[in-house]
């Protein structure tokens, strides 16, 4: 306002040209999303095209992925990965709650050392265990089941409370020690005053664990095998980019993409708050 | 640890209290488990222990026995053709299963280390009881006992299950994939049909020098993950705070829309994104009929099909998803940088680009670094990228079982589920362990977020 006007034309060449470069750029990451919604519009099936708009437009491939079940059953899929995801949500997100309030709140010997066995176990791979686990389950004799995914995505939950634990690192003490003079249990403590505080972190724990059946595709492809009725979605889809199917299922498999991102990328997006509080909760403190 | 003052209760001590302090009953603790808690009407405690100790008898002498010894020896027996003299044909002989054999022998070990846990609780508690009839003491009766899981010992219940999910499908697995890096279970060696034996520190020979086609692959296959690690972690930290500065900059209106724009390729599953970008980035995709209807190029651009053109083509892909989720993830620290420190420099005089350099960059790369580090570890393991874009293509003939592209967690892969090399790829999980924990090491440890965590409380 009180700037000379060689510093104000300066700074609005500024903001144009970081208008720009904004456009330009989020034009540049809107590709391929909008590429894949005119794909799974396109009328010509085919999985290349010499062209890159599509000739033609229609809802069929929608229709068909919905309604016709001869090869794939994406509304099974559907089901079987919400099922999944809300049990596994469920279990592990008890798990990393337990696990962490514990590690943050109570002190007893094994309490460091704990901590470091989990942060060794957290650095290997988790491919290599896969085939372990497979023969586990097979001589539990439930491979290929969801039974077998659920157990398997939120088995070993326990190990990822690093975050929830910086979360209630933050709570302050002195409420539980009030508690405690009130003569209430851990227990009641945990449920009535750790609990009722705990909304981000809760959330980003149900959000990731909900999420992670819905990504994952090498330990359902290793667990459920050819039992096509069991497969969820991602591998569904994974399925249909095999080279057999690419060419008459490319469209529909565009459309699947289409539906099943709209629910994630919404509830990510309304949930990002969230999220980035419980990846950087001990960095923004520094 | 341990550098307390506090006295450290170990096994051995337990047992020296029962033998120097204990009376006639705690001492029968040591072979009849529960003994002491029965004789003080500690009913069902006791009948617990004792429960314990007999069914875990029984399975060592039912199965726990053989299970040691066939982990041992792994088997002797081969599956084969034997000839049966009454019917006077070749009959097919079921072999040792060395792969059951070695599963069976981590589960008898894991029950054994619970039984010795168990033991240890039973000493501890007839000695407790012991010294409360001593004191003349009301000695806790079964509900009492219950009761303090949910207060003092509140931490054992609420550890109990997720650490048994952890032990079934963490340790244990885990455990069993270290045990077969020390021996030959590779694409020979499959059971039921073979037999697999212990071979020692072999595999880590053969994988890091000796071994020909298989250490001609790992060294390139190492090099190529650090390549990828250190360019994908530093352009996407780069790129994200560039882009979270850009947006956050004061003039700049309708924030949470740029944010948005750019969040929603993180938002859509990375499988989704990842294989649509993957025909795209064919030789008859989207992109190379684009850039051809558009005049700018005659061939197509050999994206994923040359190993060098693939490497970067990678790299750049992974903008697409690195450089929003730095931008996402650093925004809140940018916002937190205290005005005060700008305030001081534009008193001093200093200019917008002095008090980037000299404020900006330094406050982000210091709050920043434990995001780097975990960013880098992360991308050394980054599977899904690798497998779903160019699914460590393209292949050679160079390499055992692995393409130009292909990172260590990506060929271990392959070695797990394409040609069972069991050995071979539990090796190479070791190693990746070992790079992975040298870098946490070194930096983790030094972090706050480590040292100083009763800070907010």
């Amino acid at each position: 306002m009180f700037n000379s006007g060689s510093m104000s034309r300066n700074k609005k060449m500024k903001d144009v040209a970081s208008y720009i470069t904004l456009s330009v750029l989020s034009f540049i990451w809107m590709i391929p999303i909008m590429w894949v919604v005119m794909t799974s519009f396109r009328k010509e099936s085919g999985s290349y095209t010499s062209y890159f708009f599509p000739k033609g437009y229609t809802i069929d491939n929608y229709v068909r992925l919905l309604t016709d079940n001869t090869q794939f059953h994406f509304t099974r899929w559907f089901t079987n990965t919400l099922f999944v995801a809300v049990c596994s949500c469920v279990i592990s997100t008890f798990f990393v709650l337990a696990v962490s309030y514990v590690m943050s709140r109570m002190r007893f010997r094994m309490r460091k050392p704990l901590m470091n066995i989990a942060m060794i176990l957290g650095m290997f791979p988790g491919f290599m265990s896969m085939i372990a686990i497979y023969y586990i389950l097979k001589g539990i004799g439930i491979t290929q089941s969801l039974a077998a995914l659920i157990m398997v995505y939120s088995g070993g939950a326990g190990l990822g409370f690093f975050i929830a634990k910086g979360f209630f690192d933050t709570l302050p003490r002195a409420l539980d020690e009030a508690a405690y003079l009130d003569g209430a249990t851990r227990m009641q403590t945990f449920f009535k005053i750790t609990v009722p505080l705990s909304k981000p972190i809760i959330v980003y724990t149900v959000l990731t664990s909900f999420l992670s059946p819905w990504m994952d595709f090498i330990f359902a492809s290793v667990i459920m095998g050819d039992n096509y009725d069991n497969y969820t979605v991602a591998l569904g889809l994974f399925k249909m980019l095999e080279r057999e199917f690419i060419n008459d299922y490319y469209t529909q498999f565009a459309a699947g993409c289409v539906l099943i991102s709209i629910p994630i990328a919404a509830l990510f997006i309304s949930m990002q708050k969230y999220y980035v509080e419980g990846v950087s909760g001990g960095a923004v403190k520094g | 640890m341990g550098k307390t003052g506090k006295k450290r209760v170990l096994p051995e001590s337990v047992v020296a209290g029962v033998v120097s302090k204990g009376d006639i009953w705690a001492k029968l603790s040591l072979v009849i488990m529960g003994i002491a808690n029965l004789r003080r009407k500690q009913i069902v405690k006791g009948c617990i222990f004792l429960f314990l100790e007999v069914s875990f008898l029984l399975y060592m002498a039912k199965s726990g026995i053989e299970a040691l010894k066939g982990m041992i020896t792994l088997g002797t027996q081969t599956q084969g053709w034997v000839f049966d003299e009454t019917l006077g044909i070749d009959v097919l002989a079921e072999g040792d299963n060395s792969m059951l054999l070695l599963l069976w022998g981590v589960l008898c070990l894991f029950v054994i280390v619970a039984f010795v846990m168990t033991w240890r609780a039973n000493l501890k508690s007839a000695l407790e009881v012991q010294e409360l009839e001593a004191k003349g003491k009301h000695i806790p009766g079964f509900i009492d006992d219950v009761k303090t899981y949910l207060d003092a010992k509140f931490h054992r219940t609420m550890l109990a299950l997720p650490m048994l999910g952890v032990l079934a499908f963490t340790v244990m697995p885990l455990v069993y994939m270290i045990l077969v890096a020390f021996t030959n279970y590779d694409n020979t060696h499959q059971p039921p049909g073979n037999l697999f034996d212990w071979i020692g520190l072999d595999n880590f020979g053969t994988i890091l020098g000796s071994g020909g086609l298989i250490s001609q692959t790992f060294w390139p296959v190492l090099g190529w993950t650090i390549t990828w690690a250190v360019f994908a972690t530093l352009l996407n930290y780069i790129g994200g705070i560039l882009l979270a500065l850009l947006i956050n900059r004061k003039s700049v209106k309708f924030k949470p829309f740029w944010r948005t724009m750019f969040v929603m390729s993180i938002a859509i599953p990375s499988f989704v994104s990842l294989l649509v970008m993957k025909t795209m980035l064919q030789p008859d995709g989207a992109v190379n009929v684009l850039l051809k209807s558009m005049g700018w190029i005659k061939e197509s651009i050999p994206f994923l099909t040359d190993a060098t053109m693939a490497k970067v083509t990678i790299i750049v892909v992974n903008l697409w998803i690195g450089i929003p989720y730095t931008m996402l993830i650093t925004s809140g620290i940018l916002m937190n940088i205290p005005e005060s420190l700008y305030e001081a420099a534009r008193v001093d005089g200093a200019n917008a680009s002095v008090m980037f350099r000299k404020i900006t960059m330094p406050y982000v790369i210091f709050v920043t670094t434990p995001y780097l580090i975990t960013q880098f570890i992360g991308n050394i393991n980054n599977f899904n990228v690798i497998y779903l874009l160019s699914g460590g293509g393209p292949s050679t003939l160079d390499y055992y079982q692995a393409g130009k592209t292909d990172l260590l967690v990506t060929w271990l892969y392959k070695l797990t589920v394409s040609s069972k090399d069991y050995s071979y790829a539990s090796t190479i999980g070791i190693l990746v362990f070992v790079i992975s924990a040298v870098f946490s090491l070194l930096t983790y440890r030094r972090t706050s977020a480590y040292n100083n965590e009763e800070a907010f409380q």
